[in-house]
């Protein structure tokens, strides 16, 4: 188990590594930020002045591992643009980020759950092909259309919700509908074909010809048997908690961390970019750890790391 | 009065019927073997029976457990029954139990519906149980997963499960064809065992029809889906009155046989969708005459042969092979 563990560790901080590379020399190849910074009419001088002060001449391996040192000392740079530290800036995004994207994942799981497992219990009802309608309509629909969909409907033809901006919680209403809207539709989706994938199994025809209850079948034999697939959802939603309201975030301008890694990208505030990346590439490994350790709680053929691979 | 009694009962899928209108009685105590192919709706009968088809599956005719009635009745009568009366072991142990559950706690869910047994108690009873049913050290094997059992060790538990509510009728459903051949004659010596201690009648459903020898009294055959020979042990090994049955036994390899090659029955079992009209059997039948291919024989008395469905069935005293079988 300890091996098993440490395995795990050691693949998520090799995943990190990875997409701390990737993005330090994709955003150097991609532009210079001092050209953006500055404009295109600013001076020589004054170029030279901001590349030697951001370590923008030295050879490219050079900043590379100047950058890791200071990843090493949790030392995560400094805005261009602001002249702050870069956590700073996106530690504080996240708490707005959250107060969206955690609500919405709770409305997904709360109602796409158990739309999933009443339709897959009544399967071929009106009530089942209603959901997958619905879970169809959820996730085929981009997100910028439903957010603009409804900001048509709420804001500008009934006035009854804000259609941007932060002043309160009335203005989280209409984001969190249009990104929970999409996940409720394939996780209903997603639950219903779990379900009924595991109604089918032969041991749930044992459960039933000892005698319980049709409840306690569903409860005791095909839930549990069911979870592990939705838990692997589950997972990938947990992860994109910080990153998944980048759209979202842009249509209803919201101060979160979508918005700032759209402005920072933009004007190549090589710090801050690489800063958001990293917290967003830890919280997906982390939540892909959490999901590998709950395979083996739910599961007791991926215990001792057998299949987890 | 039979304990169970089954009725015209017949099952149909999306439409397409699968079960013609099936007969049986079994008594207290009894062993029956259901014999015949794949499809043929052994297993459908007794599913049927017990409310354990799924939604789509038309139903009708009648089946009986101590009078009571069971097609249409309410879940919880048919919940009531299930388990208590009748129990079933089927035909894969290993994706019979739950995965997640193990395997002490599966079995103590038995004792908890059928006799009210909770915490320590329904532990050595498992436990009892399972040393019962010839599974080794169960003390410590008690807390193990399904995943880490033999599939005839998880055949042992669905056993122990099944004795847990002391039914009276034990439908034991292909329970050795998914396993090795030593381990079959020991599940074999088991069901036989069980049946002597308890006195439970067993259905047994095979398409081994020495496996039907060894264990049960009584055998009916099934062919597409209705009942077409139906006697004691005895005599339908000894004199075979339907064709198909006839065939059946041809086609057991001898080990005396030298190379000859194996009888079959010419053909293939009719799709449910396509049945011929007339005896389902006709168009593989050598005795087959104009008369089968029209009607559809009744399954009735043939002077003290047991029951035949069959307008043309084959004397009795014909020479036959099985005699060196039975």
């Amino acid at each position: 188990m300890l091996k098993f563990t440490l395995a795990k560790l050691a693949r998520a901080l090799l995943t990190i590594l990875l997409v701390m590379s990737f993005a330090f020399i994709v955003l150097r190849l991609s532009g210079d930020p001092a050209q953006i910074m500055l404009g295109p009419d600013a001076p020589q001088d004054a170029v030279d002045a901001f590349r030697a002060r951001w370590g923008l001449d030295d050879p490219l391996w050079q900043q590379y591992l100047a950058y890791l040192k200071q990843i090493m000392t949790f030392d995560f740079g400094i805005s261009m643009r602001d002249q702050s530290p870069a956590i700073d800036l996106v530690l504080d995004r996240i708490p707005a980020t959250l107060a969206l994207t955690i609500p919405a994942l709770l409305l997904k799981i709360a109602i796409g759950i158990p739309a999933g497992i009443y339709a897959a219990l009544h399967r071929e009802s009106i009530a089942d092909r209603g959901v997958i309608m619905f879970a169809i309509f959820g996730f085929t629909i981009p997100s910028f259309v439903l957010g603009l969909v409804l900001v048509l409907i709420f804001a500008v033809t009934l006035g009854w919700l804000p259609a941007g901006g932060q002043d309160g919680w009335e203005y989280a209403i209409l984001p969190i509908a249009t990104m929970s809207i999409g996940g409720i539709g394939i996780f209903a989706r997603f639950t219903r074909s779990a379900m009924i994938e595991v109604l089918g199994q032969p041991y749930i025809r044992t459960a039933m010809a000892k005698g319980l209850p049709w409840r306690e079948v569903v409860w005791k034999h095909a839930l549990p048997n069911a979870a592990v697939p939705i838990v692997t959802l589950l997972g990938f939603m947990v992860g994109a908690l910080i990153a998944g309201a980048v759209v979202v975030e842009s249509i209803f301008s919201w101060p979160g961390i979508g918005r700032l890694i759209v402005v920072s990208v933009a004007n190549r505030d090589l710090a801050v970019v690489q800063c958001i990346l990293l917290v967003i590439a830890a919280s997906m490994v982390m939540a892909n750890l959490l999901v590998d350790f709950a395979y083996g709680v739910l599961d007791p053929r991926l215990r001792h790391g057998h299949a987890a691979h | 009065m039979p304990f169970v009694s089954v009725r015209d009962l017949k099952v149909a899928f999306d439409g397409v019927q699968v079960l013609h209108g099936i007969d049986l009685d079994i008594g207290r105590g009894e062993a029956v073997g259901l014999v015949g192919e794949s499809g043929c709706g052994k297993s459908v009968t007794w599913l049927a029976a017990l409310g354990l088809l799924p939604g789509k599956a038309k139903v009708s005719g009648s089946v009986t457990v101590d009078g009571q009635e069971l097609i249409g009745a309410s879940p919880r009568r048919i919940e009531a029954v299930r388990g208590a009366k009748i129990a079933m072991i089927f035909q894969d142990p290993s994706s019979a139990l739950n995965p997640v559950h193990r395997v002490g706690r599966q079995i103590c869910e038995n004792l908890r519906l059928h006799r009210g047994l909770r915490g320590d108690a329904a532990r050595a009873e498992a436990i009892r149980l399972m040393d019962i049913v010839g599974i080794p050290s169960a003390n410590t094997r008690f807390d193990l997963y399904p995943h880490e059992f033999s599939g005839g060790q998880c055949q042992r538990v669905l056993i122990a499960m099944a004795l847990a509510g002391a039914p009276d009728l034990l439908i034991a459903d292909e329970p050795t064809t998914a396993l090795d051949a030593t381990i079959q004659a020991q599940i074999l010596d088991l069901l036989s065992n069980l049946r002597r201690q308890t006195g439970m009648a067993m259905v047994f459903i095979s398409h081994d029809l020495g496996a039907v020898s060894t264990v049960c009294d009584r055998a009916a055959v099934m062919y597409a889906g209705r009942i077409i020979e139906a006697n004691d042990i005895s005599q339908l090994f000894a004199a075979p009155r339907h064709p198909y049955t006839r065939g059946l036994f041809d086609a057991i390899p001898y080990l005396d046989a030298g190379r000859a090659r194996l009888s079959l029955i010419p053909g293939t079992v009719p799709d449910p969708r396509h049945l011929p009209q007339g005896c389902a059997f006709a168009p593989r039948c050598a005795r087959a005459g104009d008369l089968c291919r029209d009607y559809q024989p009744e399954l009735k008395e043939q002077a003290g042969t047991g029951l035949t469905a069959c307008f043309h069935p084959i004397p009795t005293g014909s020479a036959s092979r099985q005699e060196v079988f039975a």
